[in-house]
């Protein structure tokens, strides 16, 4: 379903400030895969996520998306194959517009765009159907704008935009990282439901261990810009937390892993 | 002061257009555009040319649009695709505008005097006018301006409300989200600027009509004053919805001239007016902070100091 081979990309190439984020990444997810990625800060996760949603063009490789070239294609011009959810709850809705709107323009997502009206009858009937999954009651509150919204509604908003249409792979980047336990909770439980239901290829960049091992059926740990732990379902599943830490180590040949973040949560 | 009255309404409405266009910019997609100077004053020069050529005003309204339109479009792409910040290309435009606009009219100035104009067209129909008890409340003139800009104002917000008009808003809104779901921001950025200065052009070339002559500095300021029937109007009237706030950008416009008005009677020169605009859009600007207590929190910060 989604293909990346020798991808490559470097910041500020022939600089002082040279950053090498993407050093050779080969990746190849099978319809339905759940992988779920960690890694330290500066890894190369966020720009794995941007090389696949179009938001940085890769120095070399491809990517493919069912079979489709997407490499050289502008965010916009592939949006239809990706649904996207970031870690900011504030970035996958408009804030001023309502949740409707906000749900209208997720299902035009790769449609041509069209001079009628965003909004009808039939389309609100099936957004608060949609809206009932989500159990924050939001679809008794269709004309309310997005902004007077939680962090946690907000999150299981974009969750389901990025989702309604079905896109060919999903991309969840840190998606939890900014709310409460709670709240995270009930998220990562929307998610699995979502991607469970709709049978989606998803892609899942977490900074919780935890969460990396028990949801989805692989996982990865990016270093330096490239994959060095690919860890299967059947071994994933047996995995704790020490043993991925303990993973780390030998992969990197005794360097701890270094990161506050994963270790204290 | 009836006289006064009147004519301040009958302004207020045509600008109008013009500030619904501002509104559209600063407000829908979050660019501050500056074309609209130079776009106001080429609607306003070339109906006017085209009307002493022979043209019909209808047709020559209408093709001062599509120039608004153009120079909406060149500010757009030199901000997306040349990467130029908005304001400043919204700069480069009017100013590369006020000599176009020159070449346009070849004279600084062009009168329509015996011209047949839309104006003249609408005076020539010899509306009666709205009046409750001997006093004249509006002209027939202004109740045609009324009724062209319930007819934009309709406009305006069903295109906001179509897909199109739903990727624009959220374009100023969240780009980065908008993009994620397939539209070209690039794209509904230019769109939006050509059909916002589109808009100027027209309330340019009726406001020359109305006048009877186009003058190479009409434009000159017309963005604070769109901005200033902006502001007002929004805190007069609310702006919690589309419909709503374009209302209230209307009543701002009517409002703002009639504040100008009163200056004027109150002794002020012509040339006072653009001051009078600063102080109002300043106004506007600070007092809705003043009212919500900005003194009160600026005292507690100084003691606490915790609110990080």
């Amino acid at each position: 379903m989604l293909k990346v081979s020798q991808v490559r990309k470097v910041f500020n190439e022939g600089t002082v400030n040279e950053k090498i984020a993407l050093q050779r990444i080969d990746l190849h997810l099978a319809p339905g895969d759940f992988v779920t990625v960690i890694g330290s800060n500066g890894a190369g996760k966020s720009t794995l996520m941007n090389v696949i949603s179009g938001g940085i063009i890769p120095d070399q490789g491809q990517i493919t998306i069912d079979g489709k070239e997407v490499t050289k294609l502008g965010e916009h011009q592939r949006a239809s194959l990706i649904g996207r959810v970031f870690q900011d709850p504030t970035a996958g809705t408009a804030p001023n517009m309502t949740i409707e709107e906000n749900l209208a323009i997720a299902l035009g997502r790769g449609a041509g765009r069209r001079f009628a009206l965003g909004v009808n009858k039939q389309k609100r009937e099936l957004f608060r159907e949609q809206l009932r999954l989500l159990d924050q009651g939001l679809e008794d509150r269709l004309k309310t704008k997005v902004g007077f919204l939680s962090g946690g509604q907000r999150q299981a908003l974009s969750l389901l935009m990025a989702t309604f249409t079905k896109p060919k792979i999903l991309l969840l980047d840190e998606h939890t990282a900014a709310l409460d336990p709670k709240r995270a909770q009930l998220i990562v439980d929307l998610t699995e439901k979502v991607v469970e239901q709709n049978k989606l290829t998803t892609l899942m960049v977490t900074h919780n261990m935890e969460q990396a091992l028990n949801m989805g059926n692989r996982l990865l740990m990016l270093h330096n810009g490239t994959i060095i732990l690919d860890i299967p379902q059947e071994q994933k599943k047996q995995m704790s937390t020490q043993d991925l830490l303990r993973a780390f180590e030998q992969a990197r040949g005794g360097e701890a892993f270094a990161e506050d973040r994963y270790i204290l949560t | 002061m009836g006289f006064a009255f009147n004519g301040a309404i009958e302004q207020g409405l045509l600008f109008a257009i013009m500030a619904l266009g501002v509104y559209l910019t600063f407000r829908i997609l979050n660019f501050p555009d500056m074309t609209v100077d130079g776009s106001f004053a080429l609607g306003g020069a070339l109906a006017a040319k085209l009307i002493i050529e022979g043209t019909n005003p209808l047709l020559a309204t209408l093709l001062a649009m599509v120039a608004g339109a153009v120079a909406g479009i060149f500010t757009g792409v030199l901000s997306t695709k040349g990467k130029i910040n908005g304001l400043l290309a919204g700069i480069l435009t009017m100013i590369a505008l006020y000599s176009i606009n020159l070449r346009i009219m070849e004279q600084a100035n062009l009168p329509l005097l015996r011209e047949d104009t839309l104006y003249t067209m609408v005076k020539g129909w010899e509306l009666p006018d709205l009046a409750i008890a001997g006093t004249t409340l509006l002209s027939g003139e202004a109740l045609v301006f009324l009724l062209l800009v319930a007819v934009v104002i309709a406009l305006v917000v069903w295109f906001l409300h179509t897909d199109f008009g739903l990727d624009l808003r959220a374009t100023g809104d969240n780009p980065t989200m908008i993009r994620s779901f397939g539209a070209n921001t690039d794209g509904t950025t230019i769109m939006g600027l050509a059909i916002a200065n589109a808009m100027v052009a027209a309330s340019g070339s009726l406001v020359a009509q109305y006048q009877g002559f186009a003058d190479v500095g009409m434009g000159i300021g017309m963005i604070v004053i769109g901005l200033a029937s902006v502001i007002v109007g929004e805190v007069l009237f609310g702006s919690s919805t589309i419909l709503r706030a374009a209302i209230a950008v209307v009543l701002g416009s009517v409002v703002y001239r009639l504040v100008i008005m009163l200056a004027l009677q109150a002794g002020l020169e012509a040339s006072d007016m653009k001051l009078i605009t600063a102080v109002i859009v300043i106004i506007a600007l600070t007092l809705p902070n003043v009212l919500k207590g900005v003194w009160k929190k600026t005292t507690q910060t100084k003691g606490g100091g915790t609110h990080a």
